[in-house]
Order: structure tokens, then sequence, then C-alpha cells
């Protein structure tokens, strides 16, 4: 077990100011597995991410991912190099497609850094020798695996911005998984989702982590996402961790169920909340 | 006109006072900058009061303005060309006056002019019905649809630009390969031509940095002045040859362009344009102050004209060594030889520009600058490093300004800080814009009209700055995203060009 | 010597960058509630000095410009009138149409806007610069020793008091009033406030309008201060305003002021001491420096990127 880590987050701290948006939070994530990160809202979850993808230097704390060429110290690396050297992606809460580029091209532009060495920093593309052109049709055959993973393949020449929502947010985590990451963080990917785009959702993320053996963290307010594919869920309130265990661990946890129902509720839970928690009312 | 009123959705009383509201202003804005001139005079300014001004003014803002409210209730297509004609025509009026109470300028034309005599008057008839056709065709049909079943006349052009970008393309190269053998004695007419592409390179240099990478330069015209002043002094200081300065004057260009870039390419779009402008002012204030190195406003002149690739002269007399160019050809002598030959450099100039930024767009800098413009915090999160790849767009953009710019330097003979005023930064910038962010042939496109037209009308001299703003504004207000606004896919998987246009326009 | 010296180029410093801060607090309001950079505003300056001007040729004409004060008033409010409407026209017509539509489209029909206006005023009032005799002379001698005289022109004091007033006037107009909350609720959302039943069209057209009043008398004040003006000051007035909004904090008001008051010393004093060539060359560094260690400028607030 222990020689499975993927990512170690150790004491982290994150301050803005006077307010303390992450407070000495520790948890490791595994390879092949889904971590869930749940709390309420403001609880800090997206800070975590932006601080393991960069685009916050972490007040405290240290975050290591172990690749497989050995550990790595993410809250010193500048921002764009986390994914390009360490091979941590992200999506994000509201979806940052190119919305004017095409579908395609979206997925291309993620292979970014592998075809600007294949083109010799554009020099070789410029005259379109052999190394560049060979590397191009790989990257559009990678791209072409993952929409048709997606579902999106008849739309690789729409218009990112034209796809309808849900399509959106799975294009932006094969975008992600373009990067080849180790570990691929997605920022609430069932928002906005209906059921159906919601289960399919869930099978994307549980082969990703099967096929592609990539490590998923997760934040998700859907429940029936978590509990579903999740391997370990992490509950943060106002900072803090406050549970860590396996989704039924932390699903029966008082103090998660405190967090989310606040302190002075009975034990009973109201029937559709138990019904998000996938509990069954009478079990308790 | 009473029966026109009556049957608007705006009551009559209301037009009244709409009217009387901007004659109002009209008058408030013409009182003093048009109604009173400030006069030279030895004993000091003096005054002189042009009142047919503001009343023509009154008048035209009225007739203006009805024409918007017959517009804008639907009314009547021909009541709304009429007025719109009316109102042109006392703008021109008043124009002609501007010109009359200045006892320099002769008023070249009038409109007492159109009467007097029978050819003059069919052009000025010809020019009404121009102003009138155009306001009348394009104008929806009172209680037309918007969603017409039959495809505008616009989105059909749109669609066969767009599948065809690549026929006009050639077609273009074509036309201007072809320009030199039709226009053969013209010395104006290659002159023309030659400085319109000047600002089609500097626009497609431009294009790099603002179309495709969406960075707001506004001082792109310091690149210019640099390989302007590199190639100058390089040749006067070393007597190094023009095609030995022109890469020179490139890369000197590119390295300003990232010692300038690298502070301030972190920063917002805005701030990014002020601090460029702010360049581009500083380099122009060097320029004029640096005395020893440029000779400051006096300019650096006889500057070498650039030879047929080292291999013969244009000039009338050969400097020793060298070989006439009409003599090496067999040809006799003509002045015409070198302004030809300095158009073709310059054409192949700036096609080479125009491949280059074609063949980067396909290549994955060209799709990071893209996308960089697209979203910036999507690229850093996908490993793409913002800071270089900006670079890169700006020192590419700088390079191609650079060899416009020693260009310019050779063609002129002559360079001085005026040339590289912050107007031809917002020229330059204007094209690119009015072009359709990142359209090649837009570019194209935009500058003739701004360049080009304006040359046309050199007899209107000093109205040319004027027609030119307003045209500026007149641009924007009718299609903001630029003429030929829309993006070609660098990398298509189904469609072709063709479909993917058809599709999108729909 | 050297105290005195200081003290003069002080003072001119702070004349100047009174002017500067009247223009940028223009810049800076506009900004504030479109987020756009109205490239006019040089203009609507130029043509405030050019108001003013021709309000005082008027006045001699007419006999009454031995009444100074007269004069002066008159000047204030013609110019402020008649400019601001230039502001108001030049919003209604080159910007509302492109509000909400591609920004760069904006920009470019500022900056033709400008251009326009430029020549406009050229072409109807002549290309040459137009001189005016002193009106408001003598002064204060504060210093007065052998070599060094340091003086105070009752000009200077009128346009610092003046400054000064239209700064408080403003503040509280902002703070206190109806409108002032309506453009501070623009500025914030301009949706929400439409939606809130403020109208948007008319907070914007104020908000142009007062900007432009400020220029014009910016404008008012470099006629009679330097004595010459001419249709091409709106320029570099113009972007060094801009400077001074963004070194001050764009989109806020005692940052414009600031920012002015800033750019006006560093002129005066670059000039006093070092050289006078290379002035404007000392005013783009130091806005360089500012931005690219503090981007939200002295006075304004910082942005937390939103991830």
């Amino acid at each position: 077990m222990t020689d499975n880590k993927l990512l170690e987050v150790e004491h982290l701290t994150m301050r803005f100011g006077g307010l303390v948006a992450i407070d000495n939070l520790s948890f490791t994530a595994r390879k092949r597995e889904i971590t869930a990160i749940i709390g309420p809202n403001g609880a800090g979850k997206t800070t975590v991410f932006n601080c393991l993808t960069g685009f916050y230097v972490p007040t405290e704390g240290r975050l290591t991912l172990h690749a497989n060429d050995g550990p790595r110290l993410l809250e010193r690396t500048e921002g764009f190099r986390i994914p390009r050297n360490n091979g941590v992606a992200r999506t994000f809460q509201n979806i940052r497609l190119f919305t004017g580029m095409t579908v395609l091209e979206n997925l291309v532009v993620a292979q970014h850094n592998r075809l600007m060495e294949a083109s010799f920093f554009s020099l070789a593309g410029l005259f379109n020798l052999g190394r560049y052109a060979k590397a191009e049709k790989e990257s559009v055959e990678k791209a072409k695996f993952w929409l048709n993973k997606i579902g999106l393949y008849e739309f690789a020449d729409w218009n990112a911005g034209n796809l309808p929502y849900g399509s959106q947010r799975r294009l932006e985590i094969a975008r992600a998984m373009c990067v080849d990451p180790s570990l691929l963080c997605l920022d609430e990917p069932a928002a906005g989702l209906n059921p159906r785009e919601s289960a399919e959702l869930n099978v994307l993320l549980q082969s990703i982590r099967d096929e592609e053996g990539v490590g998923l963290l997760l934040i998700e307010h859907d429940m029936s996402v978590v509990m579903k594919i999740s391997d370990h869920v992490i509950v943060l309130d106002y900072g803090k961790k406050i549970a860590d265990g396996n989704p039924d661990a932390v699903k029966n946890d008082p103090a998660v169920i405190r967090a989310y129902l606040g302190e002075d509720e009975d034990d009973e839970l109201p029937p559709e909340v138990a019904a998000d928690l996938n509990l069954d009312p009478k079990a308790h | 006109m009473s029966a026109l009123l009556t049957s608007s959705r705006t009551s009559g009383s209301e037009i009244v006072k709409e009217l009387a509201f901007f004659a109002v202003i009209a008058l408030m804005m013409s009182v003093m900058i048009l109604g009173v001139k400030t006069v030279d005079r030895p004993t000091g300014l003096e005054l002189a009061v042009r009142w047919d001004l503001v009343v023509i003014a009154i008048l035209s803002t009225i007739v203006g303005r009805l024409a918007l409210i017959v517009r804008r209730e639907h009314l009547s297509r021909l009541g709304q060309a009429i007025l719109i004609t009316i109102a042109a025509t006392t703008v021109f009026e008043m124009f002609v006056r501007f010109r009359e109470m200045d006892d320099r300028m002769a008023p070249p034309v009038t409109l007492d002019m159109a009467f007097s005599s029978f050819a003059s008057v069919v052009v000025a008839i010809i020019l009404l019905a121009i102003v009138f056709s155009i306001a009348y065709f394009t104008v929806r049909k009172p209680g037309a649809n918007e969603d017409d079943s039959k495809p505008k006349l616009s989105a059909k052009l749109q669609v066969g630009y767009r599948a065809n970008t690549k026929k006009i393309g050639i077609l273009g190269i074509a036309f201007f390969i072809m320009f030199p053998f039709f226009f053969a004695g013209d010395r104006s007419a290659i002159d023309l031509a030659t400085l319109v592409m000047i600002y089609v390179m500097l626009g497609w240099g431009l294009n790099i940095v603002v179309g495709l990478a969406g960075l707001l330069d506004l001082g792109y015209v310091a690149f210019y002045a640099v390989g302007a002043y590199s190639y100058a002094l390089l040749s006067q200081s070393f007597g190094l040859s023009f095609w030995i300065c022109l890469p020179l004057a490139g890369l000197f260009a590119a390295s300003f362009g990232i010692i300038l870039g690298f502070p301030v390419l972190r920063l917002r779009g805005d701030y990014l344009a002020i601090v460029t402008l702010g360049f581009g002012e500083i380099i122009r204030v060097v320029l004029i102050n640096w005395y020893d190195l440029t000779r400051g406003p006096d300019g650096i002149g006889s500057i070498e004209r650039p030879t047929f690739f080292g291999l013969a002269d244009f000039g009338r007399r050969v400097p020793e060594g060298m070989v006439g160019f009409n003599e090496l050809f067999g040809l006799e002598y003509s002045s015409m030889h070198r302004l030809i030959f300095l158009y073709y450099l310059i054409l192949v100039l700036a096609l080479i520009t125009n491949f280059v930024t074609l063949r980067l767009r396909k290549l994955p800098i060209g799709r990071a600058w893209e996308a960089l413009r697209e979203d910036e915090i999507a690229c850093r999160s996908l490993g793409i490093n913002p800071t270089n790849t900006k670079l890169s767009a700006f020192a590419i953009g700088a390079m191609f300004g650079g060899f416009a710019g020693a260009f310019f330097a050779t063609r002129q003979g002559f360079i001085s800080p005026e040339s590289f005023t912050f107007l031809e930064s917002a020229v330059i910038l204007a094209i690119v814009v009015m072009g359709g962010m990142g359209s090649q042939i837009g570019v194209v496109l935009a500058a003739f009209v701004m360049i080009g037209f304006p040359e046309m009308f050199r007899e209107l001299a000093e109205y040319r700055m004027l027609i030119f703003g307003a045209g500026m504004v007149a641009i924007m207000l009718w299609r903001p995203r630029g003429l030929l606004s829309f993006r070609d896919p660098t990398i298509l998987l189904h469609m072709t060009q063709k479909e993917k246009a058809v599709g999108e326009t729909k | 010597m050297d105290w005195a010296y200081f003290l003069q180029q002080l003072i001119n410093g702070l004349t100047l960058g009174a002017i500067y801060g009247l223009i940028a607090i223009g810049y800076t309001m506009v900004y504030g509630i479109i987020g756009m950079i109205n490239f006019a505003h040089g203009e609507i300056y130029m043509l405030g000095a050019f108001h003013s001007l021709i309000t005082f040729l008027i006045c001699q004409a007419a006999g009454i410009s031995g009444i100074l004060p007269l004069t002066l008033l008159l000047m204030l409010f013609v110019s402020m009138v008649l400019t601001s409407i230039y502001g108001w026209g030049v919003e209604r017509i080159a910007y509302r149409p492109l509000r909400g539509s591609f920004r760069l489209a904006a920009l470019i029909s500022a900056i033709g806007m400008s251009i326009f206006l430029q020549n406009f005023v050229q072409i109807s009032q002549g290309a040459r610069v137009k001189p005016i005799q002193p009106l408001v002379e003598g002064g204060i001698t504060l210093l007065d020793s052998t070599d060094f005289h340091v003086r105070l022109s009752y000009m200077q004091i009128i346009i610092i008091l003046l400054t000064f007033t239209l700064m408080v006037v403003f503040s509280l107009l902002i703070a206190k009033t109806s409108l002032g909350r309506a453009q501070r609720a623009c500025e914030q959302d301009r949706t929400m406030a439409g939606l809130l039943g403020i109208n948007v069209d008319r907070t914007i057209s104020t908000t142009f309008v007062m900007g432009a009043a400020l220029a014009s008398v910016a404008g008012m004040m470099v006629t009679l201060y330097y004595g010459v003006i001419d249709f091409y000051i709106g320029f570099l007035a113009g972007v060094k305003a801009f400077t001074a909004a963004v070194l001050g904090g764009i989109g806020s008001l005692p940052g414009a002021m600031l920012g002015g008051l800033l750019i006006g010393l560093i002129e005066s004093f670059w000039s006093g001491y070092l050289t006078i060539e290379y002035k404007d060359v000392a005013t783009f560094s130091i806005l360089v420096l500012v931005l690219i260690f503090r981007p939200w400028g002295l006075m304004g607030k910082p942005e937390v990127e939103k991830v």
C-alpha cells in the first residue's frame, strides 16, 4: 500500500491575508484510485487544487508527487511546469475550453510540449520536416482516441463553444488527458449534468482509472458520483480535514453529517439528504 | 412628410422634441469650434464669424436624425435614403465652406462647380446616386422578417469567400505580381502600390501579435523604427550593403521585442497597450534627442539604395566596380526599374511574412498563441509557458516590423523620427482590427481602405486624416469584428473548409 | 539656491500635476465604469482649451475682458458646458453602439474619434499655435535670494485651488449622491444595475460628461498658464494623463489625482535636475516599473486571479 502513493499532501496551509482557506491539511492519494474531496461550499476544495496545480503558492506545507521516476515537490514548481514536467492535469469548475477553436484543436493544443519538441521549436515545422509531420499525425491519433472515448468523434470540427454543456465537460476532461498526466484533478466534473450524462461520466472516470492507470483527484458535490466511483473520500470543512476513508466509512461519520447538516440536527436524516448520501434512511 | 410622420409609432410631437434636442446639441457643438474662427493677425488673434457653418451643421444633424428616425420606425426606405443623401450633401457643403475660409487653400470642388459644366453635373449626379443607393439598399425592407428564409447576400458572399480563401489568395498574389505590367509607366501607381504593400506587411507582422496572440500592442512602430535606423546606421557607419543589413535589422528589432516584452508581457490587456504605447514614444524621443547617433529631428539622409542583389545598380551613374541594371539586362536606362524592383522587393518580403504566419498558425506555437488569446489560465493548466509563448509572438512580429523598417529606409533614402509617430502605430493596429483579427486577406483589404483610398484623394490633403478618423469609427460601428472576421481552423478531421464555412454561417 | 530651486520645481510640478490629475479623472471614471480606454479624452481636453480661448476672444471683442473675474468665470462656464457636450456626443456616436461588442472595436473607434477630432479642430481653427497674452499676472515671491527667486504665481494658486475644489466636489458627488451610487453600481455589475432600475445609459453618459467637464477645466488652465495652445496638445497630455490614472490605480479617483501629481513632479524635477529632453522617457519608465511591481497601481486594489 505504501509504495502505491501518488500524491502526498503534508501540512498544507494557505492564507489569504487574514483568511485561512486551508488549515494544516494532510492526505494521500494513491495510484489507480479515485480520491474524492468533498465538503460544503467554501471549504477550500478548489484552493487545494489551485495549490496543487501551481496557481497559488501555498503558505506552508509540502506537496509531493510520486512520479514513476521519483518524487517531485510541486510547491516549488512554477505553474505551467507542473503539468509539463510532473504530469498533473486539471479541469476547471467553470469550464475553460478554447471556445473559438475546434474540438480537435483543443485536444492538439494540449499536446503542445511534445509537439513543440518534435517541431524543434517550430524550425523543423516551418520547413515541414518528417519528424514533425509524424509527431503531428500521432497527436491527431491520440485526439481521435479520446474523441471516440468521450463520444465526440463526429463533432471534431465543431467549435468547442458550440457544443452542449455536458459535451464541453467531457471535452475538458479529454483535453486534460491529452497532457499525459499521472494525476488528473477534476473540479466538479458532474456539475450541471443530467442523470444520464452523470452516469456516462462515471464510466469515463472509471475507465481513465482502470485503463489508463491514472490517479484521479475529484472535487464533487454530486454524491451519486462520489459514492459510486471513488475509492477514497476526504471531507473538508472550513479548510480542515474532518474525515478521511473509504466512502462507506465517511458517509456514516458523525462529523461529516454535522458539517453538512449543521450542529443542532438530531441523528435522524431528512429522507432527501439521506438519498443524496446514498443511505437507506431506515437502516439508520 | 406629414403622412410619413403620422403613420409612425412615435407621435409627431415626440419626434419634433427629439429633433429639437439634437438641433440644440448640434448648435452647442458647432457654435464655437465651427462658428468662430481664430485668425492670426500681426496684432494677435482675432475672430472671424461663420454662422453659415453653424446653420449647415444644425441642418445636417436634423436631416440625419430624421433619417435615423425613419429607419428606426421602419417607415420608408425611400424617405430614409433621400434624407441620408440630403444630409451627406450638406455635410459635404460644410466641408467645402471650411476651406473657403482659409485664403491659402482654394477649394478644389464645390457645390457650385457641380453646375458649372455638363460633365460635372453628371459626376455630381453619379456621386449622389451612389450615396443614395448605399443608403437605400443597406436597409431592410419595412416589415421584412428577421428570419428571412432567403439567405442574405452578405451571408452568401461570406460563405463564398470562406470556402475559397486559398483561391482568392492565389488570385490576389497573381494580381500583385502582374500589377507593374499594367502600370509600367505610371510612377505614382507603383509608388502607391509599394506604400500599400509596406502597410500590408506591417499589418501582417502585427497580426501575429494582436490577431493571433491577442496582445494589444500600441507601439508597433517602435520596431519599424528600429529596423529603419539599424539599416541606415549600419549602412552609413560600416558601409554594409542592404542585403546584409536586412536580416540584421530584423534581428535587432526582434531582440528589441524580447527586451521590451520580457518585463511587460505578464500585464493585462489594456495595461500592455499603454506600456507598449509608452515604449513607442520612448523610442521616438530617444531618436529625436540622441543627436550624435541619429542626427535627431534632422534625420538621416542619402541612405544607400538597394542594388540588384549586389549584382547591379539602379542609378543613372553607376558606382565603380558595378554594372548598371540596364546594362546587365541590355535595357535602356529608366528610373522606373528601381521603383519596380522596390515594389517586387516589398511584395516578396510581405509574402514571406504571410507564408511564415500561415505556416506558424498550423504549428504548435501558432496554436498555442491562439489558445493563449482564448484563455491564458487554461493554457497554464496544459503546461504551456505563457511568457515564452507571448514573447515568441512579440519577437516574430517585431522582426517583420524590422524588415519593413529597413525596406522603408532604403526606399525613402531619408528617415527621421517624424515617420515613426503614434499615428503610424494606430494606423497599423487599425488595419489589423478592421481586417478582422487574424485574417490575412482582411489585412490586405483594410490596408487598401486605410492607405490606398486616402492616398488616391491627395487633392483633399488636409481632409484626409479627418475622413480617415471618421472612417475608422464608421467601419467599427458597421463591423465591430472587422471586415472579414472569422477564423479558419488549423486542422480539420471530417469537414472541408467549405462545409465548415457553410455550417458556421447558418 | 539648492533649496530654493527645489521649492520652485516642486511648485511647478504640483501645478502641472494638478492639470494632469484633472484629465486623469476622466480616464479613470470611464475605465472604471465601462472598462475601456477613452482614447479621445485627450482631444476633449484640447477642445476645452479651444473653447476657453474662443470665449476669451469673444469677451475681448465685447470689451469685457477688462473685468477679469467675470471673464474667467465665463471662460470656465462656457468651456465646461460646451466641452461636456462633446464628451456626451463622443460616447453617443462612437462608443455606445459598440458597448458589449468586441473589446478592441471600441478602442479602435476611440482612436478614430481622436484622429477625427484633432483634424476637425485643425481644419476649422487652423494648424498654427494660438497664443494669447497672459491674463493673470504677478505672484508671490516666496524666497528672494541674490541669485534665485522662488515665485508662486497667482495663476499657479488659481490652478491648485481650483483643482482642489473640483476634487472635493466630485468626490462628494460620487460618495454622497444617488448619481454617484448609480455610477458605483454600474462599475460593479452593469447588468444587475440595469435590472435594479438604474438607467445605465444615462449613468454612463453622465460619467463621460463629468470627465469632459474636468478635462475642459484642465484645458482652460493650460491655456491661461502657458498662453499657447494648438490642435495637437491633446495627444501627449492624454497619454500622460492615462499614465497617471494607471499609476494611481485605474478606477480610483484619488489615485488619478495622486498619479497626476506624481507625473507632474517627476517631469518637473527630471527637467529641472537632469535633462529636459528625456522627461517623457522618465515618465514612461516609471509607469513601466510601477506596472511590473504593482500592476494594480498605487491606490488600486490588487486583483486575486480567479481560476
